[in-house]
């Protein structure tokens, strides 16, 4: 992290002859005496994207995005400005914008929180958490002939995996982001964070019938992690798409009502994500407009269901090694046995809530506010085999597969869509059935979980997650998972 | 709140550097900079300097050897107060920049943005793009608009409006929307709060055909979200108004008692059954349908084979006192827009006369591979509406409706555009005997978007005009449902 630290100085703050006086300066700027809190959010980011369909690569994109975040937080108000220049009279205009806020008196009572001033030197609050992933530049860890080929070399795996295949659309998109806050309490701290992706998309034609499917993953790893010799990932997601999409070809009606829904391991991990995880996100907590406020040391869900957020998996889509606020992630325990434990938090819902901040505090860039913002979530291992869950159910849905999901904080109620779903009869994998949205009540859908498979998996690192049109990488996980009972919305009634 | 896999390149950070030049795609249009009556000096200073970076780029892309450049520049600004509690939440002054460009070398092509407008950084962008074309392969496709088709004339559609919103000004209009919707019902227990946003700028498209278009906008928004209810039994819902000039509206403290009433309304909400019913959709959620409908014939999803409605254009899609147009030079709206996102002169015209699909949603390069002629729509329609079937309304369509639902909400991504398959989340009311018996959550509306299209029995006079989709009630005869 040091090194990070000293490498995001260099690419973010010495060409604009910004210093350790200079950020003192804005920040002393911030701290007018109704500011309990202030940082900066030093941005730059390089992303490339590289696309093939029709059997042509024909496309590719590449852009620079940088600026600097300012904030000022006072009570529970919040001013925020951003410049898209890094330069101190930037800067410094945008902290007269943001430190506005605080001529407005705030009703929260005085918090008691001690203000530090940035030290010029900066050292004693040099941030040391451990770094989760290699400071690489994935833009350079492949040439750029390479990544033309490996479109071509996915493209051709998913032609030769079946006949029906009509179409095929790879997409390969890489980002270094390097970032660095300030805060007002001394404490500077920096990140480099690499992020690859590659999804495959396919359509398949039988007796004129169209089907697709899709797959894809990365990580915050260089593109060598796609095309490792050993595990191929990059041909593997080509395969699946196919298999998907061919599945589908066959796939009956689903049907319409309450049943119960196996889901398999891995990206099913959504329904946490959705039934779970943003309710018990720390801004909603704090204002008591989750149908989870309030609740801890309830029961929320069946004993067998342990429940974690960690950001600091090593390599996941999800993880960071310090949040956008500079705080180490760590892994956080959301539920424990059925019983509701805690809840995500960013530096401002912490502190007006008591608790100590998690390492949740994330934002889409320094052109957006940080909010308490989920990592990788995921529920831990059970006892079962797999193969006996399934077993256990005389009529049902085994849904493996899945696009997206939505959830109504408020109420409670989400719904998350399959992709790729079978039938149950008689403890057995029948037909494959067409997508179909599922829709529960998070509070009361994990206390109808009664199986839980010894299977975990995470995702293939796909997932994007969107709050207050933010958007931020995350990871979802799950062992295999029975849900007594869950509304399908087929259309077979 | 909502997750969903990353299913193209464009759909996670990609996208977001795009974002301050998209925003204004959609965006008004003006004369270049020496003609337009309504110019404020302000505006044509910044209009003459996201002239100068385009001019850098498409020098710099012919000095690299480029054979046709196009670039996007656009620059933004604007605040967002929320007021919650009628006490200041948060102040977010926004201030967006970005040049976008495409350069082709012959049939290749490559791109590359940047938020930099140093004339340096400038010309690195372009030669970063020229770098991506020499790697990418031939498209016969790839290329500009034909310059035949490129617009000419560019009259004013009244879309800036700039507002000179100070904050305390905009706190009084938030702090008094909020307090509308929390004095509406004593069953309003908690807020999320009210929010004013207000944003203007200049987005220019320019290439290398010496095509040079202004769009110039303003929007401004009015938006309340309160809770109803406690614990278990809590319910939110919003209102919201928007407009390119703050003049046109609706008074703060409508908005707010709106906001009110809806969430009030939600309280006591059952589980639907689960069977076959109408479905009424309310016009904030009826547009999806009309989006449901551009996705299916837009060029991308039809020349990659990933519709239902391949080939379809002269069938009979709908009943046929259905028509759904486009009305790209309508004042003051949504999506008014004289050319489109490659300067391509729009024109109103049928999408859907007669209830028969009349064309498709094309850009030039789509129109290529499918060997017709861009529709002018590059970055997307502009103000889709579907007409009227009927002087009625809402009230009307319940009054008539034996059995059957109202749905005023809609979570989540379960339409398959491949298929048409169509599977969601809803909230609404159950309607009963011609009046509405209770509020329902927690089920889903599914079928076949052919069907649902088929089904279309009747489309209301409600028409909700605040969006680039417009649609008034949509009523579907026939639905499955799937509650308990």
């Amino acid at each position: 992290m040091t090194n990070a630290l000293q490498n995001a100085r260099e690419t973010l703050l010495e060409p604009a002859g910004i210093g350790a006086p200079e950020i003192d300066r804005v920040l002393g700027r911030l701290l007018t005496a109704r500011v309990d809190y202030a940082d900066l959010y030093f941005q730059y980011a390089r992303r490339e994207s590289w696309a093939l369909e029709e059997g042509t690569v024909k496309s590719g994109s590449y852009g620079i995005e940088q600026g600097a975040g300012v904030r000022a937080v006072s009570g529970d108000k919040t001013g925020f400005a951003y410049s898209d220049e890094l330069r101190l009279p930037a800067l410094t205009d945008a902290a007269d914008a943001a430190r506005a806020i605080a001529r407005h008196p705030s009703d929260s009572a005085a918090r008691g929180v001690a203000v530090k001033r940035a030290g010029a030197g900066n050292g004693g609050g040099d941030s040391v958490a451990p770094a989760r992933y290699a400071p690489l530049d994935p833009l350079a860890s492949l040439a750029d002939a390479e990544k033309v080929q490996l479109l071509r070399r996915v493209e051709q795996v998913a032609r030769d995996a079946d006949p029906r295949v009509s179409e095929v659309m790879v997409s390969l998109a890489a980002a270094h982001d390097v970032i660095l806050v300030a805060r007002s309490d001394g404490h500077l701290a920096a990140d480099i964070r690499p992020l690859v992706r590659l999804n495959v998309s396919v359509i398949v034609e039988e007796n004129g019938k169209r089907e697709q499917g899709f797959w894809g993953g990365g990580g915050r790893y260089g593109y060598p992690y796609l095309t490792d010799r050993d595990s191929d990932r990059a041909a593997d997601y080509a395969r699946q798409a196919v298999a998907q999409a061919l599945v589908q070809l066959e796939a009956q009606d689903a049907p319409a009502g309450e049943m119960t829904v196996v889901l398999g391991p891995g990206w099913p991990g959504i329904l946490l994500h959705e039934a779970i995880g943003h309710g018990l996100e720390g801004d909603f907590n704090r204002k008591k407009t989750s149908a989870f406020s309030g609740r801890i040391g309830d029961q929320v869900a069946s004993e067998l269901c342990t429940v974690v957020d960690d950001g600091s998996l090593e390599n996941r889509r999800g993880s960071l090694s310090i949040d956008d606020e500079g705080e180490a992630t760590g892994r956080t325990v959301l539920i424990e046995n059925g019983i509701l434990k805690g809840y995500m938090q960013d530096q401002l819902n912490a502190r007006l809530m008591n608790m100590p901040p998690t390492g949740n505090g994330r934002r889409e860039s320094f052109a957006h506010l940080p909010m308490p913002r989920m990592t990788n979530t995921f529920m831990l291992a059970g006892k079962h085999h797999p193969g006996d869950i399934i077993a256990s159910v005389d009529d049902g849905l085994y849904a493996v597969n899945f696009s997206g999901g939505q959830v109504d904080i408020t109420s409670g109620k989400f719904v998350f869509s399959a992709a790729e779903a079978y039938r149950i009869k008689g403890g057995k994998v029948a037909h494959p059935v067409k997508g179909a949205t599922l829709i529960g009540n998070g509070p009361e859908v994990l206390t109808r979980v009664s199986m839980l498979g010894d299977d975990l998996e995470l995702d293939s690192g796909v997932g994007v997650c969107g709050k207050d049109g933010q958007s931020v990488p995350v990871g979802v996980g799950q062992p295999t998972m029975k849900i007594d009972r869950l509304t399908v919305g087929g259309v077979a009634v | 709140m909502s997750a969903r896999r990353a299913e193209t390149a464009a759909a996670e950070h990609i996208a977001a550097t795009a974002e301050p030049v998209a925003a204004t795609a959609a965006a008004g249009t003006i004369a270049n900079a020496d003609t337009g009556q309504s110019t404020t000096e302000a505006a044509e200073e910044l209009q003459r300097r996201i002239a100068a970076v385009a001019d850098i780029a498409l020098k710099q892309a012919r000095a690299s050897g480029a054979s046709a450049a196009e670039v996007e520049v656009g620059q933004e600004q604007g605040m967002s107060v929320t007021v919650r509690n009628a006490a200041v939440e948060t102040v977010e002054h926004n201030r967006d920049k970005g040049l976008s460009v495409t350069v082709y070398f012959g049939k290749r092509s490559g791109s590359a943005r940047t938020t930099d407008f140093a004339p340096d950084a400038i010309r690195r962008s372009v030669e970063s793009a020229c770098a991506i074309a020499k790697l990418t392969e031939e498209d016969d496709c790839n290329g500009l608009a034909d310059p035949a088709l490129l617009a000419a004339e560019f009259p004013d559609l009244d879309l800036y409006h700039p507002w000179p919103l100070g904050m305390e000004e905009a706190m009084a209009i938030a702090t008094g929307c909020e307090a509308a919707a929390l004095a509406f019902d004593p069953r309003i227990s908690n807020t999320e709060g009210a929010t004013v946003a207000s944003h203007q700028g200049v987005d220019l498209y320019a290439n290398s055909n010496d095509f040079r278009g202004f769009h110039r906008s303003s929007r401004h928004s009015v938006s309340c979200q309160v809770i109803a209810g406690e614990g278990d039994a809590m319910q939110r819902d919003f209102w919201y108004d928007t407009a390119r000039d703050a003049a046109d509206l609706a008074p703060p403290r409508a908005i707010g008692a709106e906001a009110g009433r809806r969430t009030v309304q939600r309280l006591g909400a059952q589980k639907a059954r689960t069977g076959e019913y109408p479905v009424l959709f309310h016009p904030t959620v009826a547009r999806s349908i009309l989006s449901h409908l551009v996705s299916a014939v837009s060029g991308g999803n039809l020349y990659r084979r990933a519709s239902f409605l391949l080939d379809k254009a002269g069938a009979q899609l709908f009943p046929d006192n259905i028509r759904i147009h486009e009305q790209p030079h309508l004042r003051k709206s949504a999506g008014g827009a004289v050319f489109d996102g490659e300067g391509v002169r729009t024109a109103a015209r049928d999408l859907v006369a007669d209830g028969v699909l009349r064309g498709y949603v094309l850009d030039s390069y789509a129109a290529r591979k499918l060997n017709l002629q861009t529709t002018a729509n590059a970055g997307g329609v502009h103000n889709l509406e579907i007409a009227p079937t009927t002087s009625d309304g809402l009230a009307e369509f319940i009054a008539g409706m034996e059995r059957g639902l109202v749905v005023t909400e809609l979570i989540g991504f379960g339409v398959n555009t491949v298929t048409g398959d169509y599977s969601r989340g809803a909230f609404g009311f159950w309607v009963e005997g011609g009046a509405i018996r209770h509020p329902v959550q927690e089920f889903t509306i599914a079928g076949n978007l052919s069907d649902m299209f088929q089904r279309l029995t009747a489309t209301g006079a409600d028409t909700d005009h605040r969006s680039n989709l417009r649609a008034g009630s949509i009523l579907i005869e026939r639905m499955t449902v799937a509650g308990q």
